[in-house]
Formats: C-alpha cells, structure tokens, sequence
C-alpha cells in the first residue's frame, strides 16, 4: 500500500481506480474490500531491483510489471500504448534482455534487474542513445520514445552477440550495423508519428560510435 | 482480467500435479499470449502455476545425435544456438519470421507450440466462436475469412494454427516430450501434436489435463538447404497468409511443410516424392483436399508460388 500514498486520490489514481490493478491504489483500506464473488483479488509480495534500486512491493496478482512501473514505482517513462503487445512502448530491459513489460506479470520478475527509460541516463547525463535521438531528431511527440531508445540500446546488444534476424542473408554468419537489419530487429515499436528514419539514424550514429 | 491465484513451481511433476489439482489452473511460461487473452478474459484461468524455475532451459545433445531443447528455451536463444544455425537452419529461419525482438526473448519453446489460433472472430468476444465458447457457432464462416484456413478446417471452425516454429519443427520430424500428473513422462511425434480438432475445435492439442511440456527433440541433422519464406501483409511482426519451410538436396528432393493454412502445421509426406517436379506438382496433392472460403481461396495460388520461390533459392 505504501507505493498507493503519492497519488493519493489524484486524478491519476481515479483514473486508474477503474482497472483492476488500480483497485490496490483506490481502496488505501482493505485490499480485498467488497471483493466480487468468485473474483477476489489476491496480492502477493514481490521484490524488483529497478534502475539499481530494490523495491518490495505488494501487488495483486494481476498486476503487469508495466503497471507495476507506472502506477506503483511511479516510473512513468515506460509508457502503455497497446497493452497487447503489439506497439512496443512499454519496452523494459529485464536482466539485459528487451520485453514488452505489458505482457509480463510483475510476480514474474521475482528478483529480476529491471532497466526503464529513467535508468539509462539523466537529464544531466544523458545515455548515448538518448543522446543521439535528440541529435537526429528521433521523435516527434515522444509517446513511443522511451520503448523506442530501450528497444534500440538492446538492439545493439543483440547484434554484437550475434543473434540472428529475419533479414540476414547468412544465419551462420555474424550480422551487420545495416538499415535493414536495424529496421527489421526494431518492427516491435511502433511510432505514430513516422520517425523511424531518425530513429534508424540515431542507432546507426551509436553503433558506429560503439564500434 | 479475472483474478487468480499464483504459485511458483519447483518441479515439472509438481507443476503437473499442481494444475491437474485445481480446475482452472494453468501453466505460465512466458506469458506473451496467455496474459494478451486473459486481458481480454478469452482465457480466464483462477490459478497460474508458473514454470520458469524448473531449469528446462537448456539446449543438449542427444545419444542419437540429435538435439534436446529444453521447454523453457526462449524463442531468442533457440534461434542463436550456433549448433541450430548450422544443422537446422530451417528452424531459426522460422523463429526470426515469427513476433518481434521484444516477444522472442520472452516467449518459450513450449509456449510457442501452445499459442492460440489468431482468428479475428476468436479474439471478439461478441461474435460467436467455438473454440472460444463451445457450440456458440463460428462467425468466419461466411463472414471475413481472408486470413483464416483452407485445409484441415471443419465446419465448426476455420482456424488456423498461427506460429512459425512448430512448421519448421513438423518438417524435422520433432518430438514433444511430456510429464503428467503421475509421473509419467512420453513422446509425442510433432505431427500428433496439435489435433485437426474436427467439431471439437477449443481442444487443440493431444496434452492431457495437466500434462506439461518438458523438453522439444530433434533427430540427427539431415543436411540439405534449410528454408522459411513467409508470406505476410507487412514485412515484419505480422502472421503469415503462407509459410513455406523446406529443406532441398541439391538433386531436388527434400521436405516441405505450410504453415497458416491449417489447424496445424501442414505437411502431405507422400507429395513430397514430386519436389524434383517442381512446386506445382507439390502443392497438387498437399492441398487437393483443401476447402477454402471466397475470402481466402488465394492462399492456394499463393502456397504454390511461394514454394516455387523456395525451390528457386535453394537452387541458385
Ligand atoms: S503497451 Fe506493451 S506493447 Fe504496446
Ligand atoms: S514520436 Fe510520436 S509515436 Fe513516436
């Protein structure tokens, strides 16, 4: 309940007060008040170390490490666009590996080192991706930015541990910095605003950097 | 989604035991799709016994020089296992055509085989469906079916299975090994795998109540040019219309296996005496029970000529 106190009965916790996960943060009496028969929400504790800092945390079982980050941690960087999985917004690093944080629960990720978009840089230090995304222009209104620069920064690992893609030519071989495979290997974002060329751009400016 | 209860496991006989228990449970491993339907309470399930500690994540090799692939293997590193990309590229090939960077590094070898069809009409909970809702009827037949099966399909429904992994794993003859409840572990030949479900279109596969996926084997390497083409309606993170795996000797011959055709992944062995003949030839007999809609009749064409690029390839 302690993660609930921030918002308190902000228009934020309203809000969310209408999914399930939100009840947690509405109802700061009893959890499992009034609880519908045959569907009473449940919570367990789970720790997560996010952005090297470790967070217990009680959570209904339902809750998405999605909005386990947002509505609990209040790190709202990482941000919901599909909750389906589809646009990529929610992007986390989770012990060095991209996934789309809407589809995980956060009872999933017990002791798990999760990497959101505030544990890349800071404002005054910024990561190099972060960096070269406000370089060459990569985002117009930003929504998908964060998923975007944690999907990109994976990305590069990905290539240097030499994990293949749908486009390479030799499965065999160890894949290239190119276009087309910065593209293929970032179809799991979606922007609405069409930057993808800047944001291959900036990718590309980092990788060569890092080379 | 509807709450429920979680529990980890700490043994795959005890994550058997653990669902056959409680009506309702389910297994979790990656979650990528069972958490998508259980948001849209098309899976509704009271209790998640989660696998992810049962150490089923590793990739061996086998006495008779095969590969055993641990259940819990993700997507990811099954397709970057050097020993995969070498002896059987055919099945990385299929692993990369299929999600995105961000979902195949979550989702599992065992949770891929157990994804649910992707039929528009299954995932609308106003419309009827009967894999969704036994006996609510099908709402593809007669309606938009573009996407959705041309052989194998029933007239209770006209699903495809959706994936990319289990097409290749159908042409390597693979195997699924299982554990139940009690105990008892077997082999399941992956074309026995997933059921040509007839008018019981929401059983999907041959597991039991409670049975759990354990490990995906390969027999020994068989050589030959591995390929996956798909056919989609954008280049990448979208289900195949048509799939073609393939593996081809230079003298012609080899294997062939369609995917997003059917309720499983769709191989004829017996056409596959006529792949020196050309793809025609093939597709004739792989698909001369087939029974497609108006909608989605071009999968045929489609199948033919995807598979004449194939052989085209494996030729250049
Ligand atoms: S919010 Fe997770 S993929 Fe869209
Ligand atoms: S910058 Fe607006 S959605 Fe990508």
């Amino acid at each position: 309940m302690k993660s609930g106190d921030a918002f308190g009965f902000s228009r934020r916790g309203v809000l969310v007060g209408g999914s399930a996960a939100g009840a947690v943060l509405v109802h700061a009496g009893p959890v499992q008040a009034a609880p519908a028969k045959g569907d009473v929400p449940v919570t367990m504790p789970v720790s997560l170390e996010v952005n090297g800092t470790r967070h217990d945390l009680q959570l209904d079982t339902r809750t998405t490490l999605l909005d386990a980050l947002r509505e609990h941690l209040h790190l709202i960087g990482t941000k919901k666009g599909c909750d389906h999985g589809q646009c990529g917004a929610c992007t986390v690093i989770v012990n060095g590996e991209r996934i789309n944080s809407c589809l995980s629960l956060a009872l999933q990720h017990q002791g798990d080192k999760v990497t959101t978009i505030e544990g890349l840089g800071t404002p005054d230090k910024l990561h190099p991706m972060q960096a070269a995304f406000i370089e060459h222009d990569g985002f117009q209104c930003g929504y998908c930015t964060p998923g975007q620069i944690c999907s990109a920064v994976a990305v590069l690992g990905e290539i240097r541990r030499g994990v293949p893609s749908h486009v390479q030519e030799d499965i065999v071989a160890a894949p290239a910095v190119s276009n087309q495979e910065l593209r293929e290997r970032m179809s799991g974002n979606i922007c609405r605003c069409g930057a993808y060329s800047n944001i291959m751009e900036a990718m590309q400016h980092v990788a060569g950097e890092s080379a | 989604m509807k709450a429920f209860t979680y529990e980890r496991a700490q043994s795959p006989a005890q994550a058997a035991a653990a669902v056959a228990r409680k009506p309702g449970a389910k297994f979790l491993a990656g979650g990528t799709n069972l958490l998508d339907l259980m948001k849209l309470q098309i899976e509704t399930p009271t209790h998640l016994v989660d696998v992810q500690d049962l150490k089923l994540d590793r990739i061996e090799e086998t006495a008779e020089g095969g590969l055993r692939i641990g259940a819990l293997v993700r997507n990811t590193a099954l397709a970057s296992d050097m020993r995969v990309r070498r002896d059987y590229g055919v099945l990385t090939k299929a692993i990369v055509a299929g999600a995105s960077g961000q979902l195949r590094n979550k989702a599992t070898t065992a949770g891929n085989l157990l994804q649910r069809t992707r039929c528009p009409y299954f995932y609308d909970t106003n419309q009827p469906c009967n894999k969704r809702q036994p006996g609510s009827g099908c709402g593809a037949i007669g309606g938009v079916s573009r996407q959705l099966g041309v052989i194998g399909v029933s007239d209770a429904c006209i699903a495809t299975y959706p994936g990319d992994m289990a097409v290749a794993l159908r042409l390597l003859d693979a195997h699924v090994e299982t554990v139940d409840p009690q105990g008892a572990v077997r082999s399941i030949p992956i074309g026995e795998f997933h059921r040509l479900w007839g008018d019981t279109p929401h059983l999907e596969t041959s597991l039991k109540r409670g049975e759990l996926i354990t490990a995906v084997t390969l027999p020994r390497p068989i050589g030959g040019r591995h390929l996956y083409h798909k056919v989609r309606d954008r280049a990448s993170y979208a289900f195949a219309l048509v799939s073609v795996a393939a593996v081809i000797h230079p003298d012609g011959s080899g294997r062939v296996a369609f995917g997003g055709v059917a309720p499983r992944p769709w191989r004829v062995e017996a056409a596959e005496e006529a792949m020196p003949r050309g793809a025609q030839a093939v597709t004739a007999q792989v698909f001369a029970e087939a029974r497609p809609t108006a909608d989605n009749r071009f999968k045929l064409q489609l199948a033919t000529r995807t598979l004449a690029g194939v052989m085209a390839e494996a030729r250049a």
